[in-house]
């Protein structure tokens, strides 16, 4: 038998300010955080929350799940540490990068000054899975830690393994989510290379007018526990994760598949792992990069999926208020839909005003719409998509 | 490359460590590593400041023998001169 998963914890830090109920309370308010055509996280200041020594160890993609770590922990009320046995609490923590600034910093430091002067914290601070061990050993998490790297679905991946390793007793809870920090001159030239990203600098998801996607950073981790232990310790269930489904395009390194079939499958899949039915869904938390082939394309997965439901129901995208923040974005999309379904309503996607005809579905247009609700939870579910035809789609219920 | 006396390398050090997140006041000749809370990555990192400023290698078989901040001091000062 599979363990109900329930949510205990949850914290982030993106564009919109340092915490989750910031960040949801903004975005319901049609708030941006993209300024210049970047989505950075201007009102985070590493040293406000870490020690010299820590912040100077850290990328910054790590000093952002620290934080976001933090937060979440202690809405767990696990401030000092998991108070159920550590060697039953996994740690998964997705990236599309890792620690790009330490990696662009170091070569510099190569080609100016030579091998012998790279510094010893490259390694420690660059490597994709740094996120994971040191929120590892902030917290004293002894389970099964990792991190996964698949692009803008990581942080979605990250928590479809750990809602698995939960389901499954491999561990009784596990700290889960996705950091980036991403804005850097390499990466910027390298995505704005290849044409993803917007040469206007809005990011408007779904809208006749959009023309790619816009840069964020950010990083949100969640604390999931089997819901029997979480009740057991009389903590505070904000919402559960009850599906799961994961596929790949197989189709190109970058562009989606144009019918948006891999991403139906795992929308399919999530569905039928949750045991609903389509019309058990109440809302849509987009993966809406605003690049002309992503909105189309998940626009038809959506319907391919959901059928007639699709017409019927809100769909959103956050990074019309964040940007795309990459590795984080399925996390931090996450995390906003788990607080979103507690005030059961569908945040906008800011700034939307014209409609394609590749994507002919409800938006949200303007300001936030309460959810109509059936007698039972609400659900949602979160999609995330990334380069490399990764497809990794959550269901999430409400409390 | 700079030559310099013991306590200029000391000052030197102190302000290395202290960047490194190490208490100010607590950087003292007889203090241990472990309890200034530095660990074997900002001795490499101190290796590279020391050749760097004063052109003296500290290999890891000497950091193995460096205990304290004045172990440390007393090394380099030592090889500064020749």
């Amino acid at each position: 038998m599979t363990q109900r998963v329930a949510i205990t914890g949850v914290g982030a830090v993106t564009p919109l300010g340092v915490g989750v109920e910031t960040l949801v309370e903004r975005w319901s308010a049609g708030d941006s955080g993209i300024e210049d055509g970047l989505g950075c996280c201007t009102e985070f200041e590493p040293t406000e929350h870490l020690s010299i020594k820590e912040a100077r160890r850290a990328d910054r993609f790590t000093q952002l799940a620290i934080v976001a770590s933090d937060e979440a922990l202690a809405r767990a009320g696990w401030e000092d540490g998991p108070s159920v046995d550590p060697d039953g609490v996994g740690c998964i923590i997705g990236t599309g990068i890792g620690g790009m600034k330490t990696i662009e910093d170091q070569l510099d430091v190569l080609r100016g000054r030579g091998a012998e002067a790279v510094s010893p914290l490259a390694v420690p601070m660059m490597m994709a899975n740094a996120a994971s061990g040191v929120l590892a050993m902030r917290h004293g998490l002894k389970g099964e830690c990792y991190g996964t790297v698949s692009a803008c679905a990581a942080g979605a991946h990250a928590i479809g393994a750990g809602l698995r390793m939960v389901q499954h007793g491999d561990v009784e809870a596990c700290v889960v989510g996705g950091s980036e920090a991403g804005i850097t001159s390499l990466a910027q030239a390298a995505f704005e290379g290849m044409g993803a990203t917007s040469p206007s600098g809005f990011s408007r998801p779904f809208d006749a007018r959009r023309d790619g996607f816009v840069m964020g950073e950010g990083a949100a981790v969640l604390v999931l526990e089997s819901e029997e232990a979480a009740k057991e310790r009389g903590a505070e269930v904000l919402g559960y994760f009850t599906g799961y489904g994961a596929t790949a395009d197989a189709h190109h390194l970058t562009a989606p598949e144009p019918s948006g079939e891999g991403a139906s499958r795992a929308i399919a899949r999530a569905l039928a792992d949750a045991g609903i039915e389509p019309d058990g869904v109440d809302w849509v938390n987009a993966h809406g990069t605003s690049t002309q082939l992503n909105d189309a394309s998940e626009t038809k997965a959506l319907k391919t999926a959901l059928g007639e439901r699709a017409n019927q129901i809100p769909v959103s995208s956050l990074k019309s208020a964040i940007g795309h923040t990459l590795g984080a974005a399925g996390a931090v999309e996450a995390a906003a839909t788990v607080l979103a379904l507690r005030k059961g309503i569908a945040p906008p996607t800011v700034g939307w005003e014209e409609r394609d005809e590749d994507c002919d579905l409800d938006y949200v247009p303007g300001e936030a719409r309460t959810l109509e609700s059936s007698g039972r939870p609400l659900c949602a579910i979160s999609n995330s998509f990334g380069f490399g035809g990764h497809n990794a789609v959550l269901c999430l219920e409400a409390a | 490359m700079a030559t310099a006396n013991k306590e200029q390398i000391e000052e030197r050090m102190t302000e290395a460590l202290v960047s490194f997140g190490a208490e100010k006041d607590q950087i003292k000749r007889d203090a241990n590593w472990e309890s200034l809370d530095v660990d074997s990555l900002d001795l490499v990192e101190l290796a590279q400041i020391v050749e760097e400023e004063y052109g003296v290698k500290m290999k890891e078989e000497d950091m193995k023998e460096m205990k304290t901040v004045g172990d440390a001091v007393d090394f380099v000062a030592e090889r500064a001169k020749s």
